[in-house]
């Protein structure tokens, strides 16, 4: 039973099934067959800009990860390319965290935001054209903020370095338009239920210009600025990319392994205790700085609180998975999804813990909170990206993926690489942590502790960048080569249709 | 499963709901605090920034060395910043009414920096370090910084020129240092960070009614 029905999605799979098991499956999910021609019409209205957005996302992945590169070796080599100005460790560590943050992940999740939004309301993309003006725009202002970030123009806050008066007019009529199109497709909704991965897609739309605003705001002074800073910087995380990413793991996983997500009650509770207690988290970045207490406190407090929605998400998503395990062996979105659901739970769990005195006072200021937020960044984000570009592109161009090889590579380089990475520097920021925190250790010690971990972390990149290589030359080959993949076997294995009846769902309750 | 919750097939109420919620963290985290930090006012040892400083502070941001340095000391009660020779009190807001916007920095991979112009005052020092880290402190793994420097020939050196005082083995050979307009600008704000003259008790007071980060509020306990 552990083996997942095909998707009705494209006109290719539906051709591949009979018709009595085309009806059978629609019938076991109280579909009637017009729900089909619903889901073929809300993947043609959002094709062009879903591809045009995952093609854009791929290429800022492959320059986020050549910076990030650069970056790395610096810090343990440091006289590596130090001629030239815009190749400074500070510029080109700022211009990686831009090209990953606000080129890839941004990128990919706005694109399977764009291709979720009218299936799981049962429309068509509405507006569509402001949705790829708004993208192109978009991108266009992500170019700006890198190339003016690497020529030394820089507002000078973590994550909001892009000029404002520059690169922030792209980025806010090109994500409005986004909006405005989402929004469309929202209000022209003919289901009456809104799912739960809508709230978070719709939210994250809310949030991000109120959070960009707020960052930007050009008139703070003094430690005002740090706690916009922070607010902003923390959000943008938890309110638009993980808002995002919760949206896909909510629908990917349940749609693939064909049953139900566990319990809508905690969805709901989850979903809201996330924007309570997540909202007010930014603060544990200054722990012990120059802020009032208060506010410190404030947010250690509610990044504890945020076991709730960590929890109650995690129950909801791996319960779905439970028992359904061995699907993992045969959909690379299941296994790209399921592993950034755990990594969430895991980064949001460490992220609690980091936030206590008592652990911040050995991780603050160390590689221990660059490798937490690639736990984020990556294992989760950009895992669930991953997932749903494997799942969404077939469906856009009407085959399968060419070849079982290149995303078996791909999966193993990332995680293989994501794993080494974490621990190479997160083992770096504990030795940094305790070296500084002892004053008779000189500070030479805490730079010298660290050099193992940084060159793990150097490696580490260089195998993620061959992770991301090959996965940026499969996309190409799908996407640009239509002769090549003329095969509609779905990837990794072979599968027949099995339908989840009603009786086994009952049986695992 | 919509028995349960027919509210939130109403996506007005998901986007109200959202949206007031975003609002009231960003009153609680953001507005109030401005409101109450509007009466933080510098100490008269404090002199504002001049503008060779601030144009040394526009470099310091364009390279990006708060990535790797702090600028602030943080409470002795569960910190070593005091002990390791970094401060001699932790930083207030006070500290920062000048800072626009602020450095604080998230990361120690070098020294914290807001007392480094009383710890190291020589502007020669400054120059040689951030021309070649490494001609100063051979454990350093910080970026050199060439490009804010000129090689020129001897002869070709003007009495306007400051020339950099390199010596020994990691001297460049027949060329001399200058630095440029950049370098001294960024040496002259690095030697203007010194946050080290004394914090009225009664503004400590103040603070801790603000809310201040004083000793009783940071303590080893989170409270």
């Amino acid at each position: 039973m552990s083996r997942p029905e095909p998707e009705l999605g494209t006109a290719a799979e539906y051709g591949r099934l009979t018709g009595r098991e085309v009806d059978a499956v629609a019938a076991s999910r109280g579909l009637v067959p017009d729900d089909l021609e619903v889901r073929l019409r809300a993947d043609a209205s959002s094709r062009n800009a879903v591809l045009a957005l995952f093609a854009v996302g791929i290429g800022w992945l492959l320059i986020g990860s050549i910076f990030g590169e650069i970056a790395s070796i610096k810090l343990h080599s440091p006289e590596f390319l130090t001629n030239h100005a815009w190749l400074t460790f500070g510029r080109v560590r700022t211009a990686h965290l831009h090209a990953v943050n606000y080129g890839w992940a941004t990128a990919a999740l706005i694109g399977m935001s764009l291709w979720l939004m009218p299936r799981l309301v049962h429309s068509e993309l509405r507006d569509g054209r402001y949705a790829i003006l708004g993208a192109v725009l978009f991108t266009i202002g992500i170019a700006i903020g890198i190339v003016a970030v690497l020529a030394g123009y820089s507002d000078g806050m973590e994550w909001l370095e892009a000029p404002r008066w520059v690169a922030g007019p792209f980025l806010v009529v090109g994500g409005g338009l986004i909006g405005f199109s989402l929004f469309r497709t929202v209000l022209a909704r003919k289901s009456e239920h809104l799912y739960v991965s809508v709230w978070y897609i719709l939210g994250a739309f809310i949030w991000f210009p109120m959070l960009y605003l707020v960052g930007k705001w050009p008139t703070y002074t003094g430690v005002e600025s740090a706690a916009a800073n922070w607010f902003f910087a923390h959000n943008v995380l938890g309110f638009w990319l993980t808002a995002m990413s919760l949206g896909g793991a909510y629908y990917f996983i349940p749609k693939v392994l064909g049953r139900p997500v566990y319990s809508y009650q905690l969805s709901v509770v989850g979903f809201w205790s996330l924007v309570m207690f997540y909202s007010l988290n930014g603060m544990h970045h200054l722990v012990g700085g120059p802020l009032p207490t208060w506010m410190i406190t404030t947010s250690i407090v509610a990044s504890v609180f945020m076991f709730i929605p960590v929890v109650a998400t995690a129950i909801n998503l791996h319960m779905t998975v439970v028992g359904r395990f061995g699907a993992l062996r045969y959909s690379p979105t299941l296994r790209f999804v399921v592993i950034g659901s755990l990594s969430y739970t895991a980064v949001s769990l460490q992220g609690s813990f980091t936030a206590l005195r008592e652990v911040n006072r050995v991780t603050h200021f160390t590689h221990w909170t660059v490798a937490h937020s690639h736990v984020g960044g990556y294992a989760f984000v950009t895992f669930l990206a991953f997932g749903a570009i494997y799942y969404i592109v077939p469906r856009l161009v009407g085959r399968e993926w060419p070849s079982e090889r290149l995303i078996r590579w791909h999966f193993n380089l990332v995680l293989g690489g994501i794993a080494l990475y974490v621990v190479a520097l997160s083992w770096a920021g504990v030795l940094q942590g305790l070296a500084l925190l002892d004053p008779a250790t000189p500070f030479a010690e805490s730079v010298r502790v660290t050099l193992p971990g940084l060159w793990g972390r150097t490696l580490a990149g260089l195998i993620l960048t061959a992770g991301h290589v090959v996965f940026a030359y499969h996309f190409w080959l799908m996407v640009r080569k239509p002769g090549v993949a003329t095969r509609t076997r779905p990837p990794l294995h072979e599968v027949r249709p099995v339908l989840y009846t009603a009786e086994a769902e009952a049986g695992r309750r | 499963m919509s028995r349960h919750g027919d509210y939130m097939a109403r996506a007005a109420l998901v986007a109200l709901g959202a949206f007031a919620i975003m609002a009231s963290a960003i009153t609680i985290l953001v507005v109030i605090p401005k409101i109450m930090l509007r009466e933080v006012r510098a100490m008269p040892e404090l002199a504002p920034y001049t503008d060779e400083q601030l144009r040394g502070r526009e470099v310091y941001i364009a390279n990006g060395c708060l990535y790797c340095h702090s600028q602030q000391i943080r409470d002795p009660a569960f910190t070593t910043d005091v002990d390791r020779g970094w401060g001699s009190r932790p930083t207030v807001p006070e500290d920062y009414v000048y800072d626009r916007p602020h450095l604080l920095g998230t990361m120690r991979t070098g020294p914290d920096l807001i007392n480094v112009g009383q710890r190291l005052p020589s502007e020669d020092w400054h120059l040689i370090h951030l021309y070649d880290p490494r001609a100063v402190v051979e454990w350093s793994t910080m970026p050199a910084f060439p490009f804010l420097f000129e090689e020129r020939r001897p002869e070709d050196v003007g009495p306007e020129d400051r020339v950099v005082p390199l010596t020994g083995p990691r001297a460049p050979e027949g060329v001399v240092i200058v630095a440029k307009p950049e370098a001294l600008a960024l040496t002259a704000y690095l030697i203007s960070l010194n946050r080290q003259y004394p914090v009225a008790d009664s503004l400590r007071a103040q603070d801790q009614m603000l809310g201040g980060d004083g000793h009783s509020g940071a303590g080893g306990s989170h409270d």
